[in-house]
């Protein structure tokens, strides 16, 4: 079974790094409303298979529309670029200079006077440079500059990951 | 409906009947089953007016002898073969039982694939039989009730219950003759059953709270327009009420100076003490207890501090799940409170704490998931339009595979909304190699050995190549009811491996099979005919379904080859269904008719999907 939809076309709404959440939210109830196995519990076994295939595919389709980071990767591979994690790093040396801090100040943080305000602050700081790099992406994916936007995408894979940490720490410093 | 649904309407094959659905809550202490009447949901009661079915089942020499009530009377008489809180057991290993087993007095035996069986006058029992004899209880009392069969059951479980438990939850129906339309989420159905969406038309973020005897789950919902989305869920599958009448048994044991080694008729007795205290205390600041030949008071304080601990574990889940739904305390509108252990002041006080607001109990929180359940049996099972109610659930631990060197790599995140499809290539890392191990695993452990096992299964059949040139594309998809299914393809030279998922804890498709011809060797020949008949039904519904498909879309979608292909198919489908008395002939012939119209089905699923939102302005969108 293969599918070819595009996941623009699934939301029907234009091929474009700019996504209207609240839209976007109400299409996805709209499809999964006629779409979701749930309509289908007491139909033959093809249409329950179905039925999972294309719910499935309407919320794969909506996680990664979601996603910044993930629609970013996704808008990249629709251009036949490979923008999956590990198949590149960025060579702004003082962007790594600047990670490397971080991930320095994430470490420290536990031992800290005030753990959990120092990591607010670490997080504050990181989701901000998270939301520039976004705009970085959008700005050269307008302009088709998309070895850029790629460079700016492996920015941003640093920066989820990093706000992932964060949150994690503070799950664990929070259960203490 | 447009895609699936293909008969026009008044051409139906039959005419629209009312069928039998019903919602069963298969707890850990007692279970209940509920209809819908008259758009009400009702739970049923037995001849005596008991809405509640203890989970209890008495085995003696000749077998079952009782469930419920009676067999509850024998729990201090004959310990070892009254068989209660075996939800606990479902879906679990033996070694799992080492962790927990303990606070259960039975006997174990290893069964197939490391099952636990538990030592009965009857032989050797699975948890699984055991739910079976429950579920089967509870769909007689709905029989009574219907005057007929019953058409289709949702059977809740645990947000929390991982695959390998809601799995066994399914072979349970499946082994008590019961169809599954779904298994739900308890805290989803009591969401249901409040009815929340109904009186306000803003969003709304609920928490809904559930501590039954031996679950805890938490789930955080938002609701809007009939629309139930869940968040988040968390909790402990192996934390209930029951853990709390275990620590003030001991604690009694303590005081009466008694070692760790009870009878499991002294144990019996002290947990029946302290779960009598339990309740007395929710109204006096102090019991008297007399066991055995001492006595001695336990304070509302003493209780207290017995319990916090375990109250506080759940309070921390309910934290972590807020912060997974990326909701805030001060976000959540409604606090639900479900569950008989809800009913211990101390918990409603402490969740009050926690989410600075009065939780809503005022709907019975031993009811209130067969409720719901009802409610959702009701759609499913089509006699209610479902246009305006929708679940959108999530999967509660993260599904992952081992990787070298005993790690897990995570495939799919918790609370991922279902159903849920991945897909992930692997290689051959040496010459020649033609087979390869995948072991799936559930938990959110870096370490596998620390997460649960659910299958290993091993791909036959790679075509011998060098090193790295093999593609080998492995699915994984998670359904509404949580469970997963796994195919594999190598993919440079398309060749689908047959993969068996061999379930690490549960029944194999066999051992299902061969329980219930067991069950109904006197009616082998009903069973043949029915299965016959059953066949029969869907061959001519998928005749009628494809026939429709292709006057309708045929034209743009399939070349007249193609056509021709499905057409010849058709026609033998009809002549073999009218010719062949045997159902499994039939059902390979079904198979293999939707096989060959997989693609053409494909096409118009993606068609329908392009064509859903197509043609709508962005205020249409918005007002639907």
């Amino acid at each position: 079974m293969k599918l070819s939809s595009n996941f623009f076309e699934i939301f029907a709404i234009p091929v474009a790094w700019q996504v209207d959440r609240a839209q976007l939210h109400s299409r996805y109830r709209q499809l999964q409303q006629e779409f979701h196995p749930d309509r289908y519990a007491s139909g033959s076994e093809t249409e329950k298979r179905l039925a999972v295939q294309t719910a499935s595919l309407i919320n794969q389709a909506y996680e990664t529309l979601k996603s910044p980071l993930k629609r970013a990767q996704y808008l990249l591979e629709q251009q036949a670029i490979d923008a999956s994690q590990e198949s590149h790093i960025t060579s702004d040396t003082s962007f790594l200079m600047t990670q490397i801090e971080l991930r320095e100040a994430l470490a420290e943080a536990p031992s800290s006077a005030d753990p959990l305000a120092a990591l607010e602050d670490l997080r504050a700081g990181v989701a901000n440079s998270y939301l520039e790099q976004q705009a970085e992406f959008a700005g050269h994916y307008e302009s088709d500059n998309f070895d850029h936007a790629l460079n700016s995408l492996a920015k941003m894979q640093f920066s989820s990951k990093l706000l992932d940490e964060i949150e994690q720490l503070e799950a664990e410093l929070e259960d203490l | 409906m447009a895609l699936l649904q293909i008969s026009e309407p008044g051409q139906s094959p039959q005419p629209h009947q009312r069928k039998h659905a019903v919602g069963i809550d298969l707890g850990t202490t007692n279970s209940l089953v509920a209809t819908v009447r008259s758009g009400m949901a009702e739970v049923l009661a037995d001849e005596q007016g008991r809405e509640l079915l203890p989970s209890v089942v008495h085995y003696t020499k000749e077998g079952v002898s009782c469930v419920g009530y009676e067999a509850a009377e024998h729990s201090t008489s004959d310990p070892l073969n009254t068989l209660s809180s075996v939800k606990r057991l479902l879906g679990r290993g033996l070694n799992d039982l080492k962790t927990f087993g303990t606070q259960l007095p039975y006997e174990f035996a290893e069964g197939s694939g490391g099952m636990p069986k538990i030592k009965t006058a009857a032989g050797l029992v699975s948890p699984i039989q055991v739910s079976a004899e429950i579920l089967r209880k509870l769909a007689g009392r709905a029989e009574i009730a219907f005057d007929s069969v019953i058409d289709g059951a949702v059977i809740t479980v645990p947000a929390y219950f991982d695959e390998a438990q809601r799995q066994a939850t399914k072979d349970a129906a499946t082994l008590a003759g019961i169809k599954v339309l779904r298994l739900l989420n308890e805290p989803t159905a009591a969401a249901i059953a409040y009815g929340l969406d109904q009186d306000s038309v803003a969003e709304r973020v609920i928490a809904i709270y559930d501590l039954g005897g031996g679950t805890f789950d938490i789930s955080i919902l938002r609701l809007s327009k009939g629309v139930f989305e869940v968040l988040a869920t968390g909790g402990d599958s192996a934390l209930g009420g029951d853990d709390f009448d275990l620590e003030i048994a001991n604690w009694i044991r303590q005081q009466m100076g008694m070692g760790e080694d009870l009878d499991p008729t002294e144990q019996r007795i002290l947990i029946e003490t302290a779960k009598l205290a339990k309740e007395e205390l929710s109204q006096l600041d102090q019991v008297e207890l007399e066991v055995l030949d001492w006595q001695g008071i336990l304070t509302k304080d003493t209780m207290h501090s017995l319990i916090d601990g375990l109250i506080d574990t759940t309070l921390r889940a309910c934290k972590k799940s807020l912060r997974d739904a990326d909701v805030s305390l001060d976000q959540v509108n409604d606090v639900i409170l479900v569950g008989g252990s809800t009913r211990t002041p101390r918990v409603s006080e402490k969740v009050a704490q926690l989410f600075g607001s009065t939780p809503r109990c005022n709907l019975d929180p031993d009811k209130v998931v067969a409720m719901g359940a009802a409610l959702q049996a009701e759609v499913l099972v089509g006699n209610k339009s479902g246009d305006d109610m929708l679940l959108l659930d999530v999967i509660p631990l993260s599904l992952g595979i081992e990787t070298m060197g005993g790690l897990i790599e995570k495939i799919i995140h918790r609370n991922t909304t279902i159903p849920v499809a991945k897909a992930q290539e692997f290689t051959t890392f040496k010459d020649g190699q033609t087979a390869m191990a995948v072991h799936i695993l559930q938990g959110e452990r870096e370490l596998a050995s620390d997460c649960r096992s659910l299958a290993r299964f091993e791909l036959r059949g790679i075509p011998p190549m060098v090193a790295g040139a093999a593609k080998i594309r492995v699915s994984y998809q998670v359904d509404a009811d949580g469970l997963l299914s796994v195919t594999a393809r190598e993919l440079t030279s398309n060749v689908e491996s047959r993969i068996e998922v061999k379930p690490s804890y549960g029944l194999g498709e066999d051992e299902i099979t061969t329980m219930l011809q067991d069950s109904f060797s006197h009616a082998r020949d009903d069973m043949q005919a029915r299965a016959l008949r059953e066949q029969q039904v869907d061959a001519d519904r998928m005749v009628e379904d494809l026939q429709a498909a292709i006057a309708k879309d045929a034209e743009a979608l399939l070349s007249s080859e193609e056509r021709q292909c499905l057409v010849v198919a058709i026609q033998e489908l009809k002549a073999l269904r009218e010719s062949t008395k045997e159902h499994r002939v039939l059902a390979r012939q079904i198979e293999s008719v939707a096989k060959a119209s997989e693609e053409f089905a494909a096409r118009r699923m993606d068609a329908s999907i392009k064509s859903a939102l197509a043609g709508q302005s962005l205020d249409q969108v918005e007002k639907g």
